[in-house]
């Protein structure tokens, strides 16, 4: 019936810790939620295979037919008009609408299939080629917006509109803390260098919505503090920090004697986890201590803070100390004009990092219960934005199909799923919709969908709405 | 008939459940009582919970052609049988589906998400046994004056408190004693105004003996500049009210002027019906006033799209829809949103009636993408009017054509930018001459019209008179009528919950068939009919509350009063609430004497952390931080943008101002600590505080004193013997460390950019600073209480 202590979340915390009465701080409530976890797992929910989440969000739309779901024969094709019984009708956004011309613009990159499984991957990402048969590709994703902003959105919280929890929230929510001293939910930034100031991110993208905000991401900076606020100010230090701190909490016991308050007691334990924060987290981000091998991996870009390589290697670390979502987000690929051009970069960007993380967590054990997730907001058309040449062109919004791929956390490594048309248009097969990758990629967590709400304003809210669909065959 | 013969398994598992639930009839022990079933309270929640999904007003998911929420409906002869026999439990469809264990028969569903438990199963039967009466819903009738209860303790100072304290006694409690003149001062003072007392204003009310020093006190506030600004920053959550665009730019806008308006409407105490009346119509009076186009922006708010390349038809639909969703919810507290797509669910309002809502909304002269202050548009400076307006022209025909002309778009936006830096503008309601025609909308999709509607409300909240015009202004005087059951309770209600951190109705964003039923129902009766008889006074209606006996208890509790009435829904002691972080900041700015206290003009922006826009936004990435002054502001001024919110705010639940948000949890957690701890802010506040206070106590002989002095300033109240002790040893602590290291109290006088008192000794002012820090944040310090 509540399968994520709902009823504890509906009602005020401090009803809860009242009515439990033994003086419970917050830290407790996680573990509460744990063993609640625990006992829904037995009842309507699932033996979960992932404990936890790395999303390698790539924002803008990577092209899905320059890297992933190659069409050679389009070759052929080449400056043709998209035909009409293949467009049925789609609707075109502003930018091309005016076009006088649709012309097919075929791929310039070669692709090469890869490892046992075959998977094709194109000459863009070499490192990604070579763990291949870890992954799972989904060539099937369809979405329904076809502008940034409401399909970026739509994939991070279900909905087009804002105002709903994101992923991790909802994670972060059902099953609780796994880091006693660090946030459960964590967001990470980069800039690409295909449009550097391409794809701006809005905070709704790890907002809770109208789930209690502590449930919301926490977004770690590049340039300055990973927490803001999270040193002291200059001039006090850490000795000072812990007498303050005990004197505060005697403040603080005082008052509850007086006046009894539940909340006393959680902020009291609040400020000790923040005191213990101030040294884990810094401890976390201290990247440079990692041995040589590790940039061999990643790539030396993870020696500078703030490339996709450096927060790759920070979210293996994070997962490794509990943190339950991990989100990152990489800007820059929205290839409108000039794709041969930005294209590359991107890839470059991301490529070794993204193949390093899923190899690292493999070699560390983590990969059975962590699901790593690649992918963006939705595809690019084959038809060319602005002018086709032979080296240059541009692709516009696609939201009718687009490939993503998946790793770890019991999604079926080495697998292939779905299929597009000849012109990388339309799904012919297996179509997978983002309410259908949020319940399957639930399920993996071992939560049923259809099951795991939250009211608000009378209504029951779920992460897929009303729709979704569990996608067994892409899982193990 | 469709029902077999009763069985011996059916009718011992019918009695079973009625003893098992306490309700059946039989020998009880004393502390048992028998509850009666009652619509509004048990079945309504229950049907609408596990029975409307499938079995309720939206056609379009109707299972088996039953309906379960109208009595008629249940009647119906089925063939046989009906779905409810009243009073006749046995011969009811219902109750053998509900008491079935066969997997074909059994409601709802073996795999449905919601089960009944044996408790919700007997209230059923109990409720069709009694004769399955269907009542109106609560909140879809219009309060009617209750008689006041008799007091005859002599507790009580106005009606409220008699109607508070019948359910107290009934659940053997009494009400908490009157809280000190110090705890009354800072709540009352923090309530009406956001801020907290000042020295002079705790001398004069301590001074003040005469009887209704209290009342003067109120009054006084109430006609304080700061009251307007208080009460508008909370109509700003429901407004949606931001300095940006919302969308993948998030263009910086000009709506402050229409912020102002509402800061100046609370302090003239412009009533309620007005104040509705003017924001939502403001612009189809006769002869509108300038304040009164200006008003209309409340309904502009909303987030425009400035994306290249949106359809911009798409995003036009949903700024009506954005409008429709936040009238209903700030007025009525409905959430009309969900019948976009389909019949809502529970409430009556079917999807004809959303979209016969949504024609008022439907005939702004407005388009789809908008880029920063949007059309249309209230000129400050006629000129501007033309240039604007060409701009406009042109950047919609190119934004049609986009093709090789991007350097046009970017040199368009730019004059535009430019203009309007010069210029003022606000966004405001405009409609066309000839209204756009309205269309349910299949699935709530822009590009699929279906049948053609014309204006109208949901006729079961009250019907709309046929003779009114079809206009937004017939919609606010329907809202508005006093015979609307919703608009004044809601109302009263939102007020109230701002002085008790608690509605009479706990879900103020749902008034619904799902919402909680009213906790004091006579006394919001008598409120929302008193609101309306006082024409809507709202400054009376915050007196009555702040001066009512309820409110001026003491907050404070043991354990065992607290376990008895944990969320205060008796109302067994005065009110205790987490601050919101817009009054903790200006708390802490005018307990330091920082704060500047100009009341209203454009938005400015305090400190933040570095990076926090640029790592995030494409447009305008540079957070031009304020200097001098404007560092000061009350928090209602800080620049909102809606992606990238000010972090110190949003760790404490401050909302993103997306979309109309009636309630903020209130969370804690250790991110709400760092800030209190470390953001300069608060830092720079406590700075600023010891070397004012250090003025006056300069010697490190008299801590004693000095101490006093800051907790006076900022918990209104001199400190405890325990509390001297904890601080004195901090100061000495601290003083010996700075002393052991001055350029550690060096630095702590970098942070923050207002002057230092060069002749002050920096170890002394730094060792002080951290203790009125401590003070700043003790748990007290952030509470209203």
């Amino acid at each position: 019936m509540n399968p994520f202590a709902t009823e504890i979340h509906k009602q005020s915390r401090r009803y809860f810790f009242g009515k439990s009465a033994t003086g419970l701080g917050a830290a407790a409530l996680g573990t509460l939620l744990k063993s609640e976890t625990a006992h829904a797992a037995q009842g309507p929910h699932l033996p979960s295979t992932a404990k936890r989440v790395i999303y390698l969000f790539q924002s803008g739309a990577p092209s899905q037919m320059d890297l992933f779901d190659p069409k050679p024969d389009l070759e052929n094709r080449r400056g043709d008009e998209l035909p009409s019984s293949v467009r049925m009708g789609q609707r075109l956004t502003g930018m091309t609408a005016q076009q006088d011309r649709l012309c097919i613009a075929p791929s310039i990159y070669k692709f090469q299939r890869h490892g046992e499984s075959g998977a094709s991957v194109s000459e863009l990402l070499p490192h990604t080629a070579q763990v291949a048969d870890e992954l799972c590709f989904i060539k099937s994703m369809h979405t329904d917006a076809i502008n940034h902003d409401p399909a970026i959105t739509f994939l991070m919280t279900g909905s087009q509109l804002p105002g709903r929890p994101s992923i991790g929230s909802w994670l972060s929510y059902g099953l609780g803390k796994e880091a006693e001293n660090l946030p459960t939910f964590v967001v990470l930034s980069s800039k690409g260098s295909g449009r550097p100031n391409g794809q701006p991110l809005y905070q709704r993208l790890w907002g809770s919505g109208f789930i209690p905000s502590e449930h919301q991401g926490v977004r770690f900076g590049n340039t300055t503090e990973a927490v803001h606020y999270l040193s002291n100010p200059a001039g006090v230090d850490s000795h000072a920090r812990h007498s303050w701190l005990n004197a505060l909490r005697k403040m603080n016991e005082a008052k509850l004697e007086e006046t009894y308050d539940p909340e006393i007691e959680t902020r009291i334990s609040q400020y000790e986890m923040a005191f213990r924060m101030q040294s884990s987290v810094p401890e976390l981000t201290e990247i440079e201590n990692e041995p040589q091998s590790t940039f061999d991996l990643y790539g030396e870009d993870a020696k500078q803070p703030g490339t996709f390589a450096a927060n790759c290697l920070l979210a293996r670390r994070m997962v490794e100390r509990g943190v339950r979502y991990v989100q990152l987000f990489h800007r820059g690929w929205d290839q409108h004009v000039n794709l041969p051009k930005q294209l590359p970069g991107q890839c470059k960007d991301t490529d070794q990092a993204s193949a390093a993380l899923v190899l690292d967590l493999k070699q560390r054990g983590l990969l059975d219960d962590t699901i790593v997730i690649w992918g963006g907001e939705f595809g690019r058309t084959i038809y060319c934005q602005e002018a086709l040449s032979a080296t240059n062109y541009g692709r516009d919004h696609h939201p009718r199909c687009f490939t993503m791929w998946v790793a770890g956390g019991g999604f079926r490594p080495g697998l292939s799923y779905g299929a597009t048309d000849d012109y990388c248009y339309n799904v012919t097969e297996n179509p997978v919709s983002v309410h259908d990758f949020h319940a399957t990629l639930l399920h993996a967590l071992g939560i049923k969908h259809e099951h795991f709400t939250f009211r608000h304003q009378g209504r029951d809210y779920r992460l897929t709405d009303v729709h979704g669909r569990v996608v067994d065959d892409l899982l193990s | 008939m469709g029902i077999p013969s009763k069985t011996a398994m059916f009718s011992s598992r019918f009695a079973w459940l009625l003893i098992a639930s306490g309700i059946a009839s039989g020998p009880l022990s004393a502390d048992q009582t028998i509850k009666s079933v009652k619509y509004n309270r048990d079945i309504r929640p229950l049907l609408a919970d596990a029975c409307l999904n499938c079995h309720g007003q939206d056609e379009q998911s109707r299972q088996a052609d039953l309906r379960l929420d109208r009595r008629e409906d249940v009647l119906l002869d089925r063939g046989g049988y009906s779905a409810i026999v009243p009073g006749d439990a046995e011969n009811s469809e219902v109750v053998r589906r509900i008491l079935s264990e066969d997997a074909f028969l059994q409601m709802p569903p073996p795999d449905s998400p919601r089960q009944l438990t044996d408790q919700e199963r007997a209230m059923l039967l109990q409720w069709i046994e009694d004769g399955a009466e269907f009542e109106q819903h609560w909140s879809f009738i219009p309060p009617e004056l209750p008689t006041v209860p008799e007091d005859n303790t002599g507790w009580s100072r106005n009606e409220i408190d008699r109607f508070v304290l019948r359910p107290l006694k009934d659940n053997g409690l009494k009400p908490q004693d009157e809280a000190d003149c110090r705890t009354l001062i800072r709540r009352v003072t923090l309530d009406l105004t956001g801020l907290p007392p000042t020295r002079k204003q705790v001398e004069q009310f301590l001074a003040d003996t005469r009887p209704d020093a209290y009342e003067r006190l109120v009054d006084t506030l109430l006609a304080s500049p700061q009251y307007g600004e208080q009460q508008a920053s909370m109509w700003l959550d429901l407004a949606r009210y931001a300095d940006s665009g919302g969308y993948q730019g998030d263009i910086p806008r000009t709506m402050w002027p229409w912020r102002d308006w509402v800061i100046q409407a609370y302090n003239k105490n412009l009533p309620f019906d007005k104040f509705t009346l003017y924001q939502l119509a403001g612009d189809l009076l006769p002869n509108p006033s300038d304040e009164q186009l200006i008003a209309t922006g409340f309904n502009r708010n909303h987030r425009i799209n400035d994306e290249d390349g949106i359809i911009p038809e798409e995003f036009r639909m949903e700024y009506v829809v954005d409008r429709v969703e936040t009238t209903s919810l700030t007025w009525m507290g409905l959430t009309m949103g969900c019948a976009r797509c389909h019949d809502h669910k529970f409430d009556p309002i079917s999807q004809e009636e959303f979209y016969s809502f949504l024609a008022y909304f439907n005939s702004v002269d407005e388009f789809g993408r908008g880029y920063g202050n949007a059309q249309p548009l209230f000129y400050y400076d006629p000129e501007t009017q033309a240039i604007i307006e060409r701009i406009d022209r042109e950047l919609i025909e190119l934004g049609d054509a986009a093709q090789g002309e991007y350097q046009k778009l970017i040199d368009l936006k730019a004059e535009r930018d430019e203009v309007l830096s010069k210029s003022l503008t606000v966004m405001i309601m405009k409609d066309l001459p000839e209204p756009r025609e309205t269309f349910i909308l299949d699935r709530g999709l822009y590009d699929s019209p279906g049948k053609k509607v014309e204006h109208g409300v949901p006729a079961a909240i009250l019907p709309l008179s046929k003779e009114v015009p079809r206009n937004r202004l017939s919609l606010a005087k329907w809202l508005t009528d006093p015979q609307h059951p919703l608009t004044s309770r809601v109302a009263v209600n939102r007020y109230w919950k701002s002085h008790f951190g608690r509605g009479l109705v706990s879900t103020p964003e749902d008034f619904g068939t799902r919402g909680a039923p009213p906790s004091h129902p006579e006394l919001l009766d008598w409120l929302a009919v008193r609101f309306i008889s006082s024409g809507w006074d709202v400054k009376a209606l915050h007196r009555l509350i702040v001066t009512s006996s309820t409110y001026r208890q003491d907050s404070s509790a043991t354990k065992e009063q607290y376990l008895r009435d944990p969320e205060n829904r008796l109302l067994s002691r005065g009110p205790r609430v987490r601050m919101r972080p817009e009054e903790i900041r200006d708390q802490a700015l005018s307990a330091s004497g920082l704060l500047n206290s100009k009341v209203g003009g454009p938005s400015v922006k305090p400190y933040q952390p570095d990076g926090v826009w640029e790592e995030m936004v494409a447009f305008f990435p540079e957070y031009n931080q304020s200097h001098g002054e404007d560092l000061y502001r009350r928090s209602l001024y800080t620049f909102l943008r809606r992606t990238v919110q000010p972090p110190n705010m949003n760790s404490l639940d401050f909302q993103s101002r997306e979309i109309c948000q009636v309630n903020r949890p209130t969370t804690n957690t250790p991110l709400q600590a760092l800030v209190l701890m470390n953001d300069p802010t608060y830092v720079e506040a406590a700075r600023v505080l010891a070397q004012q206070t250090m003025l006056t106590c300069p010697s490190s002989s008299n801590d004693e004193l000095w101490l006093t002095d800051v907790l006076e300033r900022i918990l209104i109240r001199p400190p405890t013997c325990d509390e001297i002790e904890i601080l004195k040893a901090q100061l000495h602590q601290h003083r010996n460390d700075y002393r052991s290291r001055p350029e550690l109290a060096q630095r702590l006088m970098t942070v923050g950019e207002s002057p230092i008192d060069s002749k002050m000794n920096p170890v002394e002012l730094a060792a002080r600073t951290v203790v009125v820090s401590l003070i700043f944040n003790v748990d007290e310090a952030i509470n209203r209480e």
